[in-house]
């Protein structure tokens, strides 16, 4: 595939509002999670919050898009001048020229668990309930869309935890085949009921700040983020430190609703298929930025998938010690770790992690890595088998 | 910057379900108006081919789903493991939404796990995956009153890209009261398309392109309230004109700034 640039990125998550402070914490390797004190959640887990999310405030003509993921994504729109780099790229291209592209899991579903109570006692929604502006998947998609004042092709993605990375290969596709030029893609996904009691219920949360490739690791911290790129055509002078989207892979695992293939079958089918789009070889990618979800599953299918491709030499962690699960916006998320891991030369250690399970072969970072960082894998994998691998890599 | 690539498709099989319309060989007949439209609630078949225990976990998405990716791909004559898909629908499983929204405002908010991992947006593509064997990249989109449009786009774009068969599978269905109010969809609607970089036996060959100009709508005053009230229905005039086995220009419902036009021309 023709390489992309991500000319402006940013992200907001429990370590941080936009990139300075998100690199600090890797660099500091300072986590975000803490004991669940959500709304009137009642569960014995880790979260990994926003701060300030209920603050944004967003456009008047906007407020019937009110609701939390909303103002998440209000409030990563405005991290590291993003919305006016957007703006900036409009002028070029033209507003109908730019798509938007928005990965999430469970949009404002929030909202609908909020107006249910009312519901049950009263037997009518709150008069502010809002369908298409706070329930529907797609309300994060509109917002950013008009946020932005952008009018080309938008959507949103959702395959649950891969749904932000496949959104790079969709943008991609679409500016290859010439109908837009530039793309807004991202990922925001917020705390809620559903996912917090609903993971839960399936015994995949743990008790402690969650612990990626652990003998020990039980289970997942569910984490809220909103992460997004701007991604570009080439420009004839491209800048050497510029960072590319290389290529992406995306597969099914036609095995399990919430179980990963245990053989890594679809995670392999992902990551090689994300090196021959790159046309790259195992041996060009310098670190992997893992799904590591920290459930037993999840990280010994995907320790075995790796392990497949590249053998057991190549550095690889989870940083969801550090973020939570943060679901739908997770492949946008890593998506700009990764981007900061290039640009500042840095394999961030993954937190929490005390023993790595002798029984995984990968070579998981426990501590940061300071070199050179040329070209990295990210992977995400959903529910429903929904596999997605990204290589990003720098210009020369 | 690079030639813009048309975006083009051959249609090589159609699967449709919806109130009064229970296949493609039926619907095209009440849409060529060779038969009447009789109104009578969307019947959902249980999905034969998934195992027995996922079978029983299934909701009104999954069936509407598998039963007219089913149709399309027999129609079609094609191995539905060997095919990507996209999948759009303007909202998940409506019931589902509801009884896990029913538990979460109560005081013990234990959760099914059947019902927690069927609140998936993706739930239909990861038992499409399951009952055809499909290893192929799954997309799963919405895009609310705009998700035919977005989920057509996003399937002729991967045709043109990746030169390989992509099978679309629009489908709603209906929301109980209390959301019903908020979001009245009145019954259950999917179309599944198959589409294709190269003909084999194609129905009808599709160019796509932006346009400003009105969606067209439906003449026959009920299909028409179908075609405005479900967003997988703004397929309709597409359909009519499969139907119809006229070639020609149809203009799709997307978003308030753009709509799809359609250059259709019969293959056969």
């Amino acid at each position: 595939m023709s390489p992309l640039q991500l000319t402006h990125f940013t992200a907001v998550s429990a370590v941080g509002h936009g990139v300075a402070e998100t690199l600090d914490a890797l660099e500091r390797q300072r986590g975000g999670l803490a004991p669940c004190a959500f709304e009137s959640v009642d569960l014995p887990t880790h979260i990994g919050e926003v701060r300030g999310v209920d603050k944004a405030a967003l456009p008047d003509e906007l407020s019937g898009y009110n609701c939390r993921n909303n103002r998440l994504a209000q409030l990563g729109l405005l991290q590291d001048g993003f919305a006016h780099a957007v703006a900036k790229s409009a002028t070029r291209w033209g507003s109908d020229r730019i798509g938007v592209f928005i990965g999430t899991s469970t949009s404002g579903i929030l909202e609908t668990e909020l107006a249910y109570r009312e519901w049950a006692a009263t037997g009518a929604l709150p008069q502010s309930f809002n369908y298409a502006g706070a329930h529907n998947s797609f309300s994060v998609g509109d917002f950013v869309r008009h946020a932005l004042r952008l009018e080309g092709p938008a959507t949103v993605v959702c395959t649950a935890c891969s749904s932000s990375a496949k959104v790079f290969a969709s943008a991609q596709r679409m500016i290859s085949v010439g109908l837009i030029d530039a793309a807004v893609v991202g990922g925001v996904d917020s705390l809620c009921l559903t996912t917090l009691y609903g993971f839960h219920s399936l015994q995949l949360t743990s008790r402690y700040a969650c612990r990626p490739f652990d003998i020990a690791r039980d289970g997942i911290s569910i984490g809220e983020a909103a992460a997004f790129a701007l991604l570009e055509r080439l420009p004839e002078q491209l800048d050497n430190n510029a960072i590319l989207l290389l290529g992406a892979g995306e597969s099914s695992d036609a095995y399990h609703m919430s179980s990963p293939h245990p053989e890594g079958r679809g995670a392999r089918a992902s990551i090689e298929q994300a090196l021959a789009a790159a046309s790259l070889e195992p041996t060009d990618i310098d670190y992997i930025n893992l799904h590591g979800t920290a459930t037993v599953s999840n990280d010994s299918a995907e320790d075995l998938a790796v392990s497949a491709v590249f053998g057991t030499q190549v550095p690889c962690s989870s940083t969801k010690g550090a973020t939570g699960h943060t679901l739908g916006a997770a492949g946008a998320l890593e998506a700009v770790i990764c981007a900061l891991a290039i640009r500042h030369g840095l394999m961030p250690g993954g937190l929490n992690t005390r023993t790595v399970d002798p029984k995984l072969h990968v070579h998981y970072l426990r501590e940061n890595r300071r070199s050179n960082v040329n070209r990295v894998l990210s992977n995400s994998f959903g529910f429903g088998g929904a596999n997605c691998s990204l290589i990003f890599g720098r210009a020369a | 910057m690079p030639a813009p690539t048309a975006l083009q498709a051959y249609i090589e099989g159609v699967g449709l379900l919806g109130p009064g319309l229970t296949d493609w060989p039926s619907a095209a007949a009440v849409l060529s108006s060779a038969a009447p439209y009789v109104a009578s609630a969307t019947a959902l078949p249980a999905p034969q081919a998934l195992p027995p225990a996922e079978r029983r976990r299934t909701g009104a998405v999954v069936k509407l789903a598998l039963a007219i990716g089913f149709e399309a791909t027999t129609h079609a004559a094609v191995d539905p493991s060997t095919l990507t898909t996209v999948f759009t629908s303007s909202g998940g499983d409506g019931f589902n939404c509801h009884e896990l929204c029913i538990v979460l405002a109560g005081s013990d908010r234990q959760l099914s796990p059947t019902r927690f991992h069927n609140s998936v947006h993706n739930v239909a593509a990861g038992y499409w995956s399951i009952a055809a064997n499909a290893t192929n990249a799954a997309n799963v989109l919405c895009a609310h009153d705009a998700s035919f449009g977005a989920g057509l786009i996003e399937a002729l774009t991967q045709v043109a890209v990746e030169r390989t068969p992509v099978l679309l599978l629009a489908y709603d269905t209906h929301y109980p009261e209390p959301l019903r109010a908020q979001r009245p969809i009145p019954d259950a609607f999917g179309v599944a398309l198959v589409l294709a970089p190269d003909a084999r036996a194609p129905l009808a060959h599709l160019t796509a392109t932006l346009t400003d100009g009105g969606a067209d709508h439906m003449s026959e005053p009920t299909l028409e309230k179908l075609r405005a009230s479900i967003p997988a229905a703004r397929s309709l005039p597409l359909l009519s004109c499969l139907a119809q086995r006229k070639s020609g220009r149809v203009v799709l419902d997307y978003f308030a700034h753009a709509r799809i036009a359609l250059q259709v021309e019969l293959c056969s």
